[in-house]
């Protein structure tokens, strides 16, 4: 058997001692994980556990798995939103299929959770928004997905927003750019997957009243079009519109999620020319901000919402110090002194429901809430007592991320 | 239904390579036409001409006699089979068909009359009601083709469909695609690089090479009478045997000794110093078993060989030979290309399964030089190709498919509005 992995080393080494010769479905059960936060698949997919970092094995053919790890790789170094791979496992015995090696995303949630609960907080439109995210960034850096569907996405949450993530390679192709028939092909099958898998809900009893498959699917095609167009089209403007113009679209294109990397402006006697070079990653200064300043590793959303109080927190401090406080001082006094205590409160049967970062953002929301009841800064210790005992434990038990379950004691 | 015409097909990337250079080629309504070809051919990009999924850089594309160049992949009406083969828990087998047809909202009627239809040709008509959890791998695999059939497409098309399956539900496969095609008498456009699924399979064949068509031909004509070197050399496993050779007179003289040539051929091949020749492994026999009726037929020549391998029904036996260094390297190149195992300077020839003849000794051996081809080694070309022989087989692959079409019509095994009756059929190309 052969194993290629990628580094940091240390988790495929860890793996190692499985019993990689016996197909996926006679591994023992004392081995595998159960995770309810998957789609279908029509692959062998397994979950195991390892020093509490949860990975998913899949079993398919070798030239396959050769694929979706080199295009997985590609995809997580370009900051295109997808699962990690980790390795590949060929030259099984007995001309066994290979097995893909893929790093959970822990604090994800499927599909199926989100529909089939009426009480969801995430409406059909944000869900199927976050999709057509997914796609267009994929289509700007030339991928071909072949198979978006709903089964094939993951969906955290992002200071309440949803963001999508691809899990599912395997049919994906890289060109240097995607024609519009690949485009539209591509489209055609998200519409077709994304409505069979709706009617399966529905003839499951999953899906809330209300929700209609076809209508659902059907509106793929638009948020496609506008959202492309968005953030591909060239604009003409007069020459003394210009500032604004640009700003304004930039604007645009950061609240629809989208980086800009290149602006090109070209002005004749006729006016100006504005024409954007979409960046494919999504945004991500926020992220590398507050991994700079407290070592948290988080999404965009949860960073800026943590960035903003870890501002208004260092302004405090100043005043009540009455000197100035440095960034980085301010950022270790915040993470000890704030985020840190809220964290280490969430009691343990609780623990897991919410990715912390998320929890975090939570309570401050339900600062606000209860400041604004009573008229004044309940404060965040107040805020995050009531929070844990109130709201917390109102979040599904089946929202449990892996890596929590696999180390409980 | 619907013919598929391309005529001067070109694609140009970007940075001029042409991936398809100056296609044309006709698939006729109801036909099933292979692409096949080594890695770098064409033949997907081809494909995906057809479907819409690259833009036609020169050329047209005609399906059903309407130009579709700019059209969206949609609105060509083609069904690219097992693209989705997803299986869906909650809903029955007989929705899980049905599906591309409740969301394109078709009447519950008419629903249910194309997927009985459907499942009827797929013999899965017990499993209607069932949940697809306990269907069979070939029973899934036909559920998907059943989502193809539903829609009614113009023409089926495949993508290397069996590259990722076991070799015992590829097999399985195989069959059932061959079957299908036959009883619904669709266009089929199949993609492959297995030249296996390219000869079980294809009424017709079209080979590929650097984006240029090498020959259309029926399976049977593509192994009896190949155009040139690289079609001679992709066709057929065990590959043709390829010896250099010269020619004295109307006698070819090669490392397997003098084959005589009629004047005919002989006059084909004449002018040039060096030639090649091309022999299929099982026009060769060991001497000591062939009829003496057969014998004059051919010529007999001593040799030592190497290795033998005894498959039980069939027996090959492996004969080194010298060649100059210009054909070596020739050789060399064409297996690379053709992405096979390198072409030895090593004659691979079909003995009987109860020769005798041992490795490291020497023996006589018989070959029919009746069935040989001569070749140019510099421009490839099949110097003794026989066009109206070729066309013949072509002809009669040609009329097997339309009594088989007919057939299949005729005994109600088809599906109603799919089949334009058999005079689709007739439109056959030789």
């Amino acid at each position: 058997m052969r194993y290629l992995f990628r580094p940091p080393g240390t988790d495929g080494a860890r793996l190692l001692a499985l019993p990689w010769q016996l197909p996926l479905e006679e591994w023992p059960p004392e081995l595998l994980l159960e995770v309810p936060q998957r789609g279908i698949s029509r692959h062998v997919v397994r979950f195991v556990a390892e020093q509490g970092r949860v990975f998913a094995l899949k079993e398919i053919s070798e030239h396959l798995a050769r694929h979706e790890y080199a295009l997985l790789a590609e995809f997580e170094a370009e900051g295109l939103p997808s699962v990690s791979v980790l390795g590949v496992c060929v030259d099984r015995p007995h001309g066994q299929d290979a097995i893909l090696v893929t790093r959970y995303l822990e604090y994800s949630m499927s599909y199926r959770y989100l529909f089939s609960r009426p009480s969801a907080r995430q409406s059909v439109d944000q869900l199927m928004d976050t999709l057509v995210v997914l796609l267009v960034r994929l289509h700007l850096a030339g991928v071909f997905w072949g198979d978006c569907s709903l089964s094939n996405t993951l969906f955290r949450l992002d200071a309440g927003a949803l963001a999508a993530h691809l899990v599912d390679a395997e049919t994906a192709e890289r060109h240097p750019q995607l024609s519009r028939g690949q485009r539209h092909y591509d489209l055609d099958l998200a519409r077709e997957r994304v409505g069979a898998e709706l009617l399966d809900l529905q003839f499951g009893g999953l899906l809330p009243d209300g929700v209609d498959p076809i209508e659902v699917a059907d509106s793929l095609q638009g948020r496609y079009a506008s959202l492309w167009d968005e953030v591909t089209h060239e604009e003409v403007f007069r020459t003394d519109e210009q500032r604004y113009r640009v700003a304004e679209r930039l604007q645009r294109l950061n609240d629809l999620g989208f980086d800009v990397g290149e602006i090109e402006l070209v002005t004749d006697d006729e006016g100006a020319r504005l024409r954007v070079e979409t960046r494919v990653s999504a945004p991500g200064q926020h992220r590398r901000e507050l991994m700079r300043l407290t070592g948290l590793e988080v999404q965009e959303n949860q960073a800026r919402r943590l960035l903003n109080d870890l501002r208004s927190f260092r302004a405090y401090l100043e005043q009540k110090e009455g000197r100035p406080v440095s960034e980085p001082v301010a950022g270790a006094r915040w993470l000890a002194e704030v985020y840190q205590p809220v964290i280490e409160s969430i009691p343990a049967e609780l623990a897991g429901r919410l990715a912390p970062a998320e929890v975090f953002h939570e309570v401050l929301e339900h600062r606000w809430f209860l400041s604004e009841k009573a008229g004044r800064d309940v404060g965040t210790t107040a805020a995050a007592r009531s929070y844990l005992r109130n709201v917390l434990p109102s979040t599904p038990e089946e929202l449990t991320t892996p890596s929590v379950i696999a180390t409980r004691p | 239904m619907a013919s598929i015409e391309m005529r001067n097909i070109v694609k140009q990337y970007g940075d001029g390579y042409p991936a398809v250079n100056d296609v044309s080629l006709d698939i006729a309504d109801g036909e099933f036409m292979i692409l096949v070809g080594p890695s770098g051919c064409g033949k997907s990009t081809l494909l995906r001409m057809i479907v819409g999924l690259e833009d036609i850089t020169s050329g047209d594309m005609v399906i059903g006699g309407k130009r579709v160049n700019d059209l969206a992949p949609r609105e060509r009406n083609l069904s690219m089979v097992f693209q989705n083969y997803a299986l869906y828990p909650h809903m029955t087998v007989f929705e899980n068909i049905a599906f591309p047809l409740r969301l394109s909202k078709t009447p519950d009627d008419e629903v249910r009359r194309r997927v009985q239809e459907a499942s009827d040709v797929l013999e899965l008509k017990e499993h209607l009601e069932r949940k697809p959890a306990n269907l069979s791998g070939g029973q899934r695999q036909r559920v998907a083709m059943g989502r193809a059939i539903v829609r009614q497409a113009e023409a089926f098309l495949f993508d290397e469909p069996l590259s990722n399956l076991d070799a015992k539900l590829r097999g399985q496969m195989r069959t059932e695609i061959s079957r299908l095609q036959r009883r619904l008498g669709i266009t089929t456009v199949y993609v492959t690089h297995d030249q296996t699924e390219a000869m079980t399979l294809g009424d017709r064949v079209c080979v590929l090479r650097k984006g240029k068509i090498q020959q259309v031909a029926s399976p049977r004509e593509l192994y009896e009478q190949p155009v040139n070197l690289f079609v001679a050399g992709f066709i057929g496993s065990p590959p043709m045997n390829f010896l250099p050779a010269s020619l004295e007179g109307t006698t070819l003289s090669t490392p397997f000794g003098p084959i005589a040539l009629d004047e005919q051929r002989a006059a084909a091949v004449r002018g040039r110093d060096l030639l090649l020749v091309g022999i299929r492994p099982e026009y060769f026999e060991d001497a000591s078993l062939v009829d003496e009726a057969k014998r004059p037929l051919g010529s007999t020549f001593r040799a030592r060989v190497d290795v033998t391998e005894w498959l039980g029904d069939s027996q090959y036996a492996y004969i080194p030979y010298e060649a100059p260094e210009a054909i070596t390297a020739q050789l060399r190149d064409l297996s690379r290309e053709l992405d096979s195992e390198e072409l030895r300077t090593q004659a691979i020839v079909s003995i009987d399964s109860t020769s005798r003849i041992r490795e490291g000794r020497e023996a006589e051996f018989w070959l029919d030089s009746r069935k040989i081809h001569v070749f140019d080694p510099q421009t490839g070309e099949n110097l003794t190709r026989d066009a109206e022989a070729g066309a013949r087989l072509t002809q009669m692959a040609t009329e097997d498919r339309v009594e088989q079409v007919e057939h299949a019509q005729s005994t109600g095994q088809t599906v109603s509005g799919q089949s334009s009756g058999p005079s689709g059929a007739h439109r056959a190309t030789a």
